[in-house]
């Protein structure tokens, strides 16, 4: 059962506003279980940045495909995984999204085209060009969606793989989403992120990452361009991570007040919400049966999670090879 | 007075070429950096110029001629004002004398009595094994430097352009770490890439895709992510290529579980490997090597030939002592083997094949039956095949032993360059019949 097949069917920007709410609640959820000790490792949290997976999501179609970094739960939940199978990987259970053996940073489910949740900054942007490849091999018109942050775009390989996509004309949709914090270091910043995909003669554009509607709007354009066979594209998303880099960072490279500045204005659930009650196209009751709803998942999730078993042991020496 | 114009070696590796052209004549006058004759190599077409200033007296090997050694005369040159003195018959056709075996076809063991037995040549064996896998399973596509046009570097790809098309034989600019990741992702998503890498050395800066992406992403995924890959290329000493480019990769990646290894010697084994691991479900490092490419062993017609991972080849049987070893080194183990028939002591030689997995059992009976083991391999010594193999020896087959296990490997320093350094780095049979006579007490 994936998380959109849960409650009532909402459409258009109510959908979005649910999409968005989804992962902020799996995410509040996961960082508690963090704190209790049952999620081990290192864990990286979307909350802050909900509107660029689900702006982009919007435009996807039956077939589209997608990758990100280690910051990828809202990813898997926006591309409809079921809640409950990402939670329990987080947990290490047998009944999560890799078994038990992936963690965090290590989900992948190719019937939904989702291919990772991958730990190594920047290593899934040529891997999804590879995607990409696949596709074009095939001749099909889907959209492969890459999505990496603004500390991945410093990679060498993100250079290498603007050349190769170009190069090939690969049907890819390259989502740089800008979360203003670069990892725990916040290094100063280099050329900026787009000019250095037109360098390569990539189309480009830039938007504001915390308003899903300009998201979906951007994605729309960008998606078609990518669909009718002109190449790769290239978006810049800016948004903003509310937590540290990961659970283990204090992120004392800004101030607590800047944090609960943009929260109070810019935060893209709270701006949604409050746009879609002055338009007029959703009540008050609706929108808190949505939030009941969701915390309903998030809670199952967690439940469920809590309760699921262990990996058996002869699990271990399982999925190394075709074979075993 | 007249001196020797002998054949170029125009590459590292280069053994033999094809003189095409004379573009000067007998009794011609010619300068110093004077284009004078055209050779051909199996890489690449090549103009010889004149090193010396003079008047060129007897052509030795008329052109056209086919496989002519390195370092075979093929014209003299007069000093100016010398007159041309006939060339002495020891001089004539040289082309017919190649050194002793180093050219000759291998016969390579294991075939039926009486089954017609014709030369293969390795680089054509690995062609043939890219060929039919393509025409078998149209998911199968090429990723790599000058693999299309260019028929790849070493002519391994020679041909497929034209015959599958660029949708499936794909160019890419110098970019490992990237092109790597590009044919891993094509494989999640379903294809069967060969992603040939122009010298392994070059993989280093793509180990994070190999070891991160590829081989690990099946087991982090729970099993729900296959990742069929190959990624091939030449590995190794090539010849006085430098500390940067020649390297054995073959313990490196046979350390990682996830990823299946091979380094075939023979050219059936080259083609049958080859053919495997491009049906594998999973990433393989397929290791070649430039010294190989050129080689040629007598193998039948091979058809459809398919050697499955993890079997090891026997090409000698020998009660005395066993030489167990892998890739070029198998040639290294063969002359000893041949040097230690000479002494009375008969080798049994293992060729691994395959590094992982790898056939410990093939190893161990031929232990339990000689008593006494010499590993042999090009890589280095620390964290070798070889020190792996004393150990797995030591614990499965103490018993059986009537000596420490000998390990023969490259020696424990950088690639040097100079052609006397780099011979010393290599294992060389006398080294390994030594070790051979060290088991054996003698």
């Amino acid at each position: 059962m994936t998380a959109r097949e849960e409650g009532a069917p909402e459409s258009g920007d109510v959908g979005l506003y649910r999409d968005m709410l989804l992962i902020r609640r799996f995410e509040e959820k996961a960082g508690q279980l963090y704190g209790m000790g049952l999620v081990g490792g290192f864990c990286h949290l979307y909350i802050g940045q909900e509107a660029v997976v689900t702006g982009m999501e919007a435009v996807a179609r039956e077939g589209d495909q997608r990758i990100t970094s280690y910051r990828g739960h809202g990813h898997m939940l926006a591309a409809g995984i079921d809640p409950g199978a990402i939670m329990a990987e987080l947990l290490g259970r047998e009944t999560g999204a890799s078994r038990g053996k992936g963690g965090s940073m290590h989900m992948f489910s190719p019937e939904h085209g989702f291919w990772g949740g991958h730990g190594i900054v920047g290593a899934q942007v040529p891997i999804g060009a590879g995607i990409a490849l696949a596709e074009k091999t095939r001749r099909t018109n889907n959209v492969t969606f890459v999505y990496f942050g603004d500390a991945a775009a410093d990679q060498g390989q993100v250079a290498e793989t603007y050349r190769l996509a170009a190069l090939l004309s690969l049907p890819c949709l390259f989502v740089i989403e800008n979360n203003s914090y670069p990892g725990p270091s916040a290094a100063p910043r280099g050329p900026q992120l787009l000019e250095r995909a037109r360098a390569y003669g990539i189309e480009t554009a830039a938007v504001d990452g915390m308003d899903v509607r300009a998201v979906r709007e951007a994605a729309d354009v960008a998606a078609l361009h990518v669909r009718a066979g002109k190449g790769p594209y290239a978006i810049e998303a800016r948004t903003y991570r509310y937590r540290g880099h990961s659970m283990a960072d204090p992120a004392k490279y800004r101030t607590r007040e800047e944090a609960s500045r943009v929260r109070a204005t810019r935060d893209p659930i709270e701006s949604l919400r409050e746009r879609l009650l002055g338009e007029g196209a959703v009540t008050e009751e609706v929108l808190r049966a949505i939030d009941r709803e969701v915390k309903d998942i998030v809670s199952a999730a967690a439940d469920a999670a809590r309760e699921a078993p262990a990996p058996e042991p002869e699990a271990l020496h399982l999925h190394v090879t075709a074979e075993a | 007075m007249a001196t020797e114009i002998r054949m170029p070696a125009l590459s590292p590796a280069m053994e033999e070429g094809r003189l095409a052209r004379w573009f000067v004549a007998e009794g011609d006058a010619v300068q110093e950096g004077d284009v004078i004759a055209e050779i051909e190599t199996d890489k690449a077409t090549l103009e010889f110029e004149a090193v010396a200033a003079g008047r060129l007296g007897k052509i030795l090997v008329p052109e056209g001629t086919a496989s002519v050694k390195v370092d075979t005369p093929i014209a003299l040159l007069m000093a100016p004002g010398d007159t041309p003195a006939p060339a002495s018959p020891a001089r004539r056709a040289p082309v017919a004398a190649p050194r002793a075996t180093r050219n000759a076809a291998m016969r390579e063991p294991g075939w039926e009595a009486g089954v017609h037995l014709a030369p293969l040549i390795v680089r054509e064996a690995l062609r043939d094994a890219l060929t039919e896998e393509m025409s078998r399973d149209e998911a199968v596509i090429v990723i790599g430097e000058e693999v299309a046009a260019a028929e790849g570097p070493y002519r391994v790809t020679q041909g497929l352009l034209d015959r599958f098309g660029s949708a499936r034989v794909i160019d890419v600019p110098v970019t490992e770490a990237a092109f790597a990741g590009l044919g891993i992702g094509a494989a999640f998503a379903g294809l069967r890439p060969v992603v040939e890498f122009m010298n392994f050395s070059f993989a280093l800066q793509a180990m994070d895709q190999i070891v991160n992406s590829a081989a690990k992403t099946r087991y982090m995924s729970g099993g729900a992510v296959s990742c069929p890959i190959v990624f091939r290329g030449p590995n190794g000493a090539a010849g006085r290529v430098g500390a940067q480019h020649a390297q054995c990769f073959a313990a490196w990646m046979a350390h990682v579980p996830g990823l299946a290894v091979a380094y075939p010697y023979a050219a059936s084994d080259a083609k049958g490997l080859l053919k495997a691991a491009i049906r594998s479900d999973d990433p393989v490092v397929f290791l070649e090597n430039e010294r190989l490419y050129g080689r040629s062993f007598d193998a039948p017609e091979l058809g459809d030939h398919v050697v499955p991972f993890g079997q090891a080849r026997i090409w000698r049987e020998g009660a005395d002592v066993t030489l167990v070893g892998y890739g070029p080194a198998v040639g290294t183990m063969l002359e000893a083997a041949d040097a230690l028939a000479d002494e009375g002591v008969a080798a049994e030689v293992i060729d691994l094949r395959t590094l992982r997995p790898l056939d410990h059992a093939t190893v161990l009976e031929g232990v339990r039956k000689t008593h006494r083991c010499v590993t042999v391999e090009e890589g280095w010594p620390q964290g070798g095949i070889g020190e792996h193999l004393a150990a797995v020896i030591m614990r499965e087959a103490f018993d059986w032993l009537d000596a420490p296990v000998a390990c023969v490997a490259g020696s424990d320093v950088p690639m040097p360059y100079a052609e006397t350094l780099e011979a010393l780095a290599l294992p060389r049979a006398e080294d390994v019949v030594e070790a051979a006579r060290r088991v054996s007490y003698r």
